[in-house]
């Protein structure tokens, strides 16, 4: 009989500590699988961050580091330039990547770091417990904003995607979720995407994953993925931001 | 190779590409500015090399975070100031044990303060400097020939240890030139650490971390840290004597501290007073040991430092009360001459009665 579905090599067989209806677990096979198909096990290095895919590498046999809270992007580049063989990818979350790490985010887009962002956006600080992240929705309410995000107070949801493809360094930007079958088949292909653009040595790649997060957002995970659709995708909208340049 | 004269900064940057530095990632800050600028002007366009001028102190200390991943010799430099945001990176390589150089051009502070010369991160640099419970090992030259022979040691002292190496120097011996000969020649070849994490080839994946829900485990390397620091302890601790054979009187001092006291203290022997110098080399490891000798026969230690009196605090444990120390200092980037310095050496000497 042949086997037709089994867990990827890149992944230990270990089970994942997420909440239920998180949507870091399908993300990290997603990731396994890409790095599988494309042979890269043993040339790619993953750099994760704090927040609650701190304990990511405990997942996948790959070579991967903790990098201090939103600094993945500045160690990425050091690992990537030392090592230019290497296919290096990070993997943050909204906090890390577009609160605390901002600068290390845009400057080494903006140098066209031959690196791939793996950016997971659930609009809160999921493993502090629920708090407003940037990228939390006008109104929605979080442990710091028990009210409900303001605008005159607390800002706007940051667009980190739109922003990155501005710069001239980037090469390829798409944003996806993770909230249907669809959904994810589309992810995986752009995962797919990010690291070919990488390899092609094009410039810096990011792919910003709307995740859901039922446990912090309070919502059944239906409701969660139903809310991705409905709201969420409202102020970040889905598809490629960026296109990389056809090699001619 | 023949004498060169050369300013501190490029001397450091012309013997970190000699130890075989492959990154560099800098900021600009002032008095190290010129270090930044060597190695943009010598690393970029080296083979197999990386500069990074990196959008600030904190991405350029996890630039060579991840250079130092890669297997490859990385530094990073700057001045006070910027020493204080690469601290949450220092305390991570730490905790990683990996290999890496940071120099401090220190000045005059706290805060943004002055661009002259002071020795007023003595303190942040030999207690860690960042969170947790670490040391990094810190080296203080205080001749341009030196600036160049502890460039290379730190390299290797980094590499033998896997612990982050400090280089502290200040604003004078960044700018001041002095004549300097190169013991190395630049490798050809570049070479890369065993086990480096770039990627599982024929192994399982392996990972690099700090973070454990687990106390017991976090105490285990908190032991195993603090069994290597012991044994840096034992050796490597390097200081210089001069003339304390007779010394009734011995002045302690650093860096430039140092060079500025043996002035003073070649002067007071012109004028008949037994005074020696004691200069720790490594200020982390402490040379309490040697002080500890010394005081066997030499009671009086005229502890000399360009800030308030913070390596007096390491000559007092050292000295357990089997001598007496007492303190003088400028803070703020204000640089006494040597003269300044032999009138408190010669009051001291006479209120003693050691004549």
């Amino acid at each position: 009989m042949n086997k037709v579905f089994s867990r990827p090599a890149s992944l230990k067989k270990m089970t994942f500590h997420y909440c239920a209806g998180c949507g870091h677990s399908i993300i990290h096979r997603l990731l396994a699988e890409v790095i599988d198909e494309m042979g890269l096990r043993e040339r790619v290095v993953g750099i994760n961050s704090a927040g609650c895919s701190v304990f990511a590498y405990h997942y996948f046999d790959i070579d991967m580091a903790e990098s201090a809270h939103g600094r993945g992007l500045a160690v990425a580049t050091g690992l990537k330039r030392a090592s230019p063989g290497s296919v290096v990818f990070t993997y943050q979350g909204d906090g890390d990547l577009a609160a605390i790490g901002t600068a290390e985010t845009i400057h080494a887009a903006n140098r066209g770091e031959r690196v791939t962002g793996i950016f997971v956006n659930n609009a809160v600080y999921g493993m502090t417990g629920g708090q407003m992240a940037p990228t939390t929705l006008i109104d929605q309410e979080t442990t710091t904003t028990p009210y409900g995000r303001d605008p005159n107070l607390e800002g706007y949801p940051v667009r980190v995607s739109e922003m990155l493809a501005m710069l001239n360094g980037v090469a390829y930007v798409e944003r996806t979720a993770v909230n249907s079958p669809s959904a994810i088949r589309r992810t995986k292909k752009a995962i797919q995407k990010a690291f070919q653009v990488q390899i092609d040595d094009l410039g810096f790649s990011l792919v910003e994953i709307l995740s859901p997060c039922p446990v912090n957002w309070k919502m059944s995970v239906i409701d969660s993925w139903q809310w991705i659709d409905k709201v969420m995708t409202k102020e970040f909208p889905l598809g490629v931001l960026k296109e990389p340049p056809v090699r001619g | 190779m023949a004498k060169a004269l050369m300013a501190g900064n490029s001397i450091i940057g012309e013997a970190a590409i000699r130890a075989g530095c492959q990154c560099y990632f800098g900021y600009p800050i002032t008095p190290q500015n010129e270090l930044t600028e060597y190695m943009a002007a010598h690393m970029g366009r080296r083979k197999g090399c990386t500069f990074i001028q990196a959008e600030s102190e904190v991405a350029a200390i996890n630039m060579v975070f991840g250079a130092s991943l890669a297997g490859v010799r990385a530094m990073t430099s700057s001045s006070s100031p910027g020493m204080s945001l690469k601290q949450e990176g220092i305390s991570y390589l730490a905790s990683c044990e990996l290999p890496s150089v940071v120099v401090n051009m220190s000045r005059g502070g706290p805060g943004l303060g002055t661009i002259s010369a002071a020795q007023s991160d003595y303190f942040q640099s030999t207690r860690g400097g960042g969170h947790g419970d670490y040391r990094t090992i810190v080296l203080a030259p205080s001749s341009g020939q030196e600036l160049a022979d502890l460039t290379h040691r730190a390299f290797d002292l980094a590499d033998k240890y896997r612990i982050p190496v400090l280089i502290l120097g200040d604003g004078v011996l960044g700018q001041m030139m002095e004549p300097v000969e190169f013991q190395y020649e630049a490798p050809e070849e570049l070479k890369v650490r065993s086990n480096p994490l770039t990627g599982a080839k024929g192994r399982p994946g392996r990972i690099v971390k700090t973070c454990t829900s687990n106390p017991a485990e976090m105490e285990e390397l908190n032991w195993s840290l603090f069994r290597r620091y012991q044994l840096i302890q034992e050796k490597e601790t390097t200081s210089e004597t001069f003339l304390t054979d007779d010394a009734e009187l011995i002045v302690v001092a650093f860096g430039i501290g140092a060079r500025i006291a043996k002035g003073a203290v070649k002067n007071a022997r012109a004028s008949g007073l037994r005074v020696g110098l004691f200069r720790p080399v490594t200020l982390w490891p402490f040379p309490s040991e040697k002080i500890a000798e010394l005081a066997k026969r030499t009671r009086y230690y005229l502890v000399f430092e360009l800030n308030m009196g913070q390596m007096l605090e390491d000559v007092q444990l050292a000295l357990r009360g089997r001598g007496d120390a007492f303190f003088y200092g400028r803070p703020g980037g204000v640089i006494p001459n040597p003269s300044e310095v032999l009138r408190v050496i010669s009051r001291h000497y006479f209120q003693k009665g050691l004549r």
